[in-house]
């Protein structure tokens, strides 16, 4: 074509990314020598093949790691930790910085290896991918240098291990690598098989930087080598990033084993446009929400909600700004839509395109141009989608985009969290008090007011529900690689099944029947059974009802359908906190004397431990309205609230060392944030808690806040574990019923918090305070981009 | 406001998978340059203007920050943008001191816009790629017609109390006929700001049917005064009523606020072209004016002309650029394109 003929047709034409740098730097590595460890380059047992998804053509062969690899390198971690940890924060800030501008200095580099080696187009890796990875190191040198101040009384976890995913290869080494380094920790990294190379890269800038041998390990290998960092003991932390199911099977992996996790999985982020929204602004959001990346990004905003009075019209624009899309060489400049990672993934997307259409969504895809080879998927817009279709319900990682429509605010709210999904949010809407309305309803740890996919190491990314939990980014995120000292003391016994005591104590007290006490009142067992409870002497003191998984049936269902507690004001709360302290205080010799007559307790550590108990609700009923979230201030003229949400409903399984106080440390933080409480109190001295019954009734307690199941604690627990109402359960218990609670609670992913067996200091100053307030939150990430 | 999206000069029967009108417009071979039914406004619609008040002036910054990213025009492709530029320019000149002879000359930069080795070198001198049209202030108009006589080049006036505005409608008015007396084809009118901070939207409606109705066979062009609306909001209203009460073209500025047309102002304009144009299948040209000097900006406009509006609206008779200096950048990049070497400005004539 001539120029003016060109000047006639006005098309883009190519705009190729030069990639000979890159052809240069694969050319000249040795990649069966790639698992970086101990500062030093190692071949794997076997070699895998990367390869180019425009093209499917061989990129390099790269060494794989196995079991003994992975020991090796954990073995360099550990080796290099006490160096590292106690290092000052000014030096290891020094090495982040370091790493963030070599990275600079070759982002080019960085960013046509993603491309080659993901398929995302270059203007993605280059104007975001790269970018971003590297604020991230940028940052957390901050993070680094600030964790004394910060973050008192914390100290790196040690050891961790850390797998990715290959959607956005470099950018989650960058969020699992920076605040681990930033915290003291050493790593042993795992980048996806698909896309090893600029984890490559990566490793030799950190031989350039500065970064002392051991200190950053990354391993190149499969679901094996995967599968040995997650089983190896010296690890001390998981950090995970990929698909749901292989969360649950390493949540279960590392059941009991006292890791410390964090997983970021799947999504099925809604994308709500109501009627008064931008709506050309949005059309352009969901461009930026579903088909970046090629929709291979977890918190996608793959199921549209468009209010029904603006559907058509909304739906037309869309299909006109597809029609606009370009598909094709991730190389060139122009592309805003490349292959698919695999052909694997290209035959998964098709398929549940396909099954969601026999299911009866309409899929419609514009006639643009494709190119003939690598594993390329039209952008897809499914309509007709009804919320039970496979397209509604199952993450696609595609650029495959699901509508529904809904008539008001309340059913947006509803459909939008009628996912088992909690990732990601977008609301759009040109009222703040609409948007600002919906944000906190929404079960996802970001949402996005007016815009989607912003993200920022400032600012905590991370899930609801089975989208995993953990937060990367951002002071929340400093806390997935800290921990702070729990008094915790020896091994907790199983209760063993002994001998019930028969001859009741002296006295002619009337007879006393302890029940349940569900939903504001005390109701009998389901079972209609009872359990004796013996007095330090062996006697009987009283009988309590045995609860069921009926029991926890009827009080989560309790829990949940509480709102009066979540929703009231933190101020009211407190009033509420401060009430029940004033209520026991008034009982504080009854109880004292029931601590004494169970547990055998001198009168004055009795009176203590009542008094420590009214002192605990009388600090949680101060804090209810002071642990508050912040807002962040990313590199935009937006404002990021970290707000702190309630997890939700909390299973709490006291422990029998304290019964009162224990009981009390734990109900009373995860009320003051507005969880609503399912406890199953001391199983030995369960009447402390019964008696309880009176003084919640007397506190303005709304029912269904607290519910109290007596019975078999391990037994219970994991009826708690494995109820998918549930959202967050604390065990202190045996270890025994602690690892099965974490390894049950994969149906959900319910937060689970146990001692691991041991039992606590309650009387401890450490066992109260932030780092309990901290379990009984989620934190949610609400961006508000402003200007007009 | 109608829910379906029409598109020019396409109809787009149902089918079973409805390839939309607009991908084809996209993509679509230009189309003749003439012939567009002239917009002839409609009742003011408070209620429609309603419906498209919403602009999220952070959504509309993201949006043109990605789309220049977005795209890139390389190469050949590059050379035949920047000669598009040209073809839609309005190259102008509005500064107190100009002369007569001032205008004569920058009439034969139009009609003569490159030095011959670039035309031969580009190989275009089988067609006249120059300035759509010479923008000047009334007193010039009898001047710049004498001076472009015959060569098909357009003469556009700023006439009505430019830049402010602030003068009684009927001086305006007759302002606006004495350019028409004098030649011009073009009249570009500056709308009083104020009206648009007061809400007083009939008002303003009302000033621009009589203007249009004064500039008779003329092209009217309405020059909204962006830089002094202060929000996007103001720019989408803005542009509804002035299309509603007749516009040919919609303008950003005229050159004299301190902030003149950017991309988001563009963007906003851009997009009350196409609601409108959904709304009543009138095409309604679009000239951002102002500040925009250098090739890259222009490549930068016309992006986002072609992504947002089509193929269609990249024609001289709905874009136009308003420009002084921006030809010479053109020409130095065209320079560059065919030797390799940088140039400089004095290696092509002025204007």
């Amino acid at each position: 074509m001539n120029i003016l003929e060109r000047y006639h047709a006005m098309e883009y034409g190519p705009a190729p990314e030069a990639r000979s740098e890159a052809d240069a730097w694969l050319a000249a590595r040795d990649f069966s020598k790639a698992l970086f460890i101990g500062g030093e380059w190692k071949a794997g047992g076997k070699t895998f093949d990367t390869s180019d998804p425009s093209s499917g053509k061989l990129l390099a062969k790269v060494s794989d790691a196995g079991a003994a690899d992975i020991d090796a390198a954990v073995s360099a971690a550990t080796k290099a930790l006490p160096r590292w940890s106690a290092s000052s924060g000014y030096s290891r800030a020094k090495v982040l910085y370091a790493i963030g501008r070599a990275m600079q200095r070759h982002q080019r580099l960085f960013a046509v290896l993603e491309s080659i080696d993901n398929g995302k187009p270059i203007r993605e890796s280059r104007d975001i991918d790269v970018p971003l990875a590297i604020r991230h190191f940028i940052h957390h040198a901050g993070w680094a240098q600030a964790l004394d101040k910060d973050f008192p009384g914390h100290k790196g976890v040690g050891v961790v291990g850390q797998i990715i995913p290959w959607n956005f290869p470099l950018l989650m080494l960058a969020w699992k690598i920076a605040p681990a380094l930033a915290a003291g920790c050493t790593v042993v990294l795992k980048p996806a098989e698909f896309t090893p190379l600029t984890a490559i890269l990566f490793a030799e800038i950190c031989e350039r930087s500065g970064v002392p041998k051991g200190v950053v390990n990354i391993v190149q290998g499969g679901p094996e080598a995967g599968a040995a960092i997650v089983n190896h003991p010296g690890v001390q932390k998981i950090a995970f990033t990929g698909s749901s199911e292989v969360g649950k099977i390493i949540r279960k992996a590392t059941a009991g084993s006292g890791k410390k996790l964090s997983l970021e999985l799947g999504g099925k982020s809604a994308f709500v446009v109501f009627e008064d929204a931008d709506l050309d602004s949005a059309v352009e959001g969901l461009v930026d929400g579903i088909w970046f990346n090629q929709g291979q990004v977890c918190c996608a905003g793959s199921r549209l909600l468009v209010q029904e009075g603006i559907a058509e019209a909304f739906i037309a624009k869309v299909k006109t700004r597809m029609s606009r899309l370009r598909v094709g060489s991730p190389l060139d400049k122009n592309t805003d839509i490349g292959p698919l990672v695999d052909s694997t993934q290209l035959d998964r997307v098709k398929g549940l395109v396909a099954e969601g259409a026999k299911q009866g969504a309409v899929c419609w895809q514009p006639d643009v141009a494709l190119p003939s080879s690598g594993y390329y998927h039209l952008p897809t817009l499914a309509t007709g989608v009804s919320p039970a279709n496979i397209l509604a319900q199952e993450e696609v990682f595609g650029p495959v985009l699901a509508t529904m429509t809904f008539r008001n605010t309340e059913e947006a709210i509803e459909l939008a969290n009628n996912t088992r999904y909690g990732l990601a949010a977008s609301v759009w809407s040109e009222n703040v008090n609409l948007a600002l309305h919906v944000a906190p309803q929404l079960k996802a740890g970001v949402v996005w007011v007016n815009g989607t996919n912003m993200f920022d190491a400032a600012c905590g990314f991370g899930g609801y529900r089975e989208s995993g939990f953990g937060r990367e980014g951002g002071r929340e995120g400093m806390f997935e690689y800290l921990s702070a000292r729990l008094p915790l003391g020896p091994a907790i016994k199983p209760v063993p099944a002994g001998a019930q005591p028969v001859e009741q104590t002296e006295g002619d007290a009337i007879d006393r029947t302890a029940k349940l006490f569900i939903g504001g009142k005390q109701v009998r067992p389901d079972g209609n059974y009872s359990l004796a409870v013996a007095t330090a002497k062996g006697k009987l003191a009283g009988e309590v009802g045995l609860g069921s998984r009926k029991d926890i049936r009827d009080a989560v269902a309790a829990a949940r359908v509480c709102k009066g507690w979540p929703e009231a004001t933190a101020y009211n709360r407190s009033q509420v906190l401060y009430y029940l302290a004033e209520n026991l205080s008034g009982r504080a010799d009854e109880f004292a004397a029931r601590l004494s007559q169970l547990t055998g307790a001198a009168a004055k550590a009795a009176r203590e431990e009542v008094e420590l108990s009214i002192e605990r609700l009388f600090l949680y009923a101060g804090v209810a309205d002071k642990f508050e979230g912040r807002v962040h201030q990313p590199p935009a003229r937006a404002v990021t609230l970290a707000l702190h949400e309630p997890v939700g409903v909390v299973g709490i399984i006291a422990p029998d060392n304290a019964p009162l106080l224990g009981l009390i440390s734990l109900v009373a933080p995860a009320l003051a944030m507005g969880n609503t409480v399912v406890a199953v109190p001391s199983e030995r001295y369960p009447l402390l808690a019964t008696d309880l019954y009176q003084v919640i009734e007397y506190s303005d307690v709304p029912a269904g806040a607290i519910n109290i199941v007596t019975g078999r604690s391990a037994e219970l627990a994991g009826v708690l574990a494995k109820h998918d109402d549930v959202d967050g359960l604390w065990v202190f218990a045996d270890a025994e019923t602690c690892a099965r609670a974490e390894a049950d609670s994969v149906g959900n992913l319910k937060r689970v918090w146990t001692g691991n067996g041991r039992s606590l200091d309650w009387a401890s100053i450490e066992a109260a305070g932030d780092a309990f307030l901290r379990r009984a939150v989620e934190v949610k990430n609400v961006w508000v981009p402003y200007g007009d | 406001m109608s829910s379906t999206i029409r598109e020019a000069d396409l109809g787009a029967g149902p089918s079973k998978i409805t390839p939309l009108p607009a991908r084809t417009a996209a993509n679509a071979p230009a189309p003749q340059a003439h012939g567009i039914a002239r917009n002839p406004g409609m009742k003011l619609d408070l209620g429609f203007m309603e419906s498209v008040r919403s602009v999220n002036r952070s959504a509309l910054e993201r949006r043109v920050a990605s789309l220049t990213k977005r795209r890139s025009i390389k190469a050949d492709n590059q050379a035949a943008w920047l000669l598009r530029a040209v073809a839609c320019m309005d190259l102008t000149t509005l500064n107190s001191n100009d002369t007569d002879e001032r205008v004569r000359r920058l009439c034969a930069k139009a009609v003569n816009p490159f030095r011959r080795d670039i035309v031969e070198g580009l190989g275009i001198s089988g067609e006249k790629i120059r300035p759509a049209a010479v923008c000047v202030y009334h007193p010039f108009v009898a001047t710049a017609v004498e001076a472009l006589r015959g060569t098909g080049t357009h003469v556009a006036a700023v006439s009505t109390a430019f830049p402010h505005g602030l003068t009684p409608l009927s001086t305006r008015l007759q302002e606006i006929e004495a350019s028409v007396r004098d030649g011009a084809d073009e009249i570009d009118v500056v709308i009083p700001r104020g009206l648009v901070f007061g809400a007083k939207w009939q008002e303003l409606y009302n000033e621009i049917v009589s203007m249009r109705a004064a500039c008779g066979e003329a092209h009217l062009k309405v020059i909204l005064g962006t830089g002094d609306l202060a929000t996007l909001r103001n720019v989408m209203l803005a542009s509804m009523v002035a299309m509603m009460a007749g516009a040919d073209f919609i303008k950003t500025s005229t050159g004299k606020e301190s902030v003149n047309a950017t991309l988001p102002v563009g963007l906003a304009m851009v997009r009350a072209i196409r609601a409108y144009y959904e709304e009543t299948g009138y095409l309604i040209g679009f000239k951002p004016a102002g500040g925009i000097s250098t090739a890259k900006a222009s490549l930068d406009w016309l992006v986002l002309i072609k992504e947002e509006l089509g193929r269609r609206w990249l024609e001289p008779d709905l874009f136009r650029f308003g420009a002084s200096s921006l030809l010479t950048d053109i020409e130095r990049q065209l320079e560059h394109h065919l030797t390799g070497h940088y140039s400089a400005n004095h290696r092509h004539a002025m204007a």
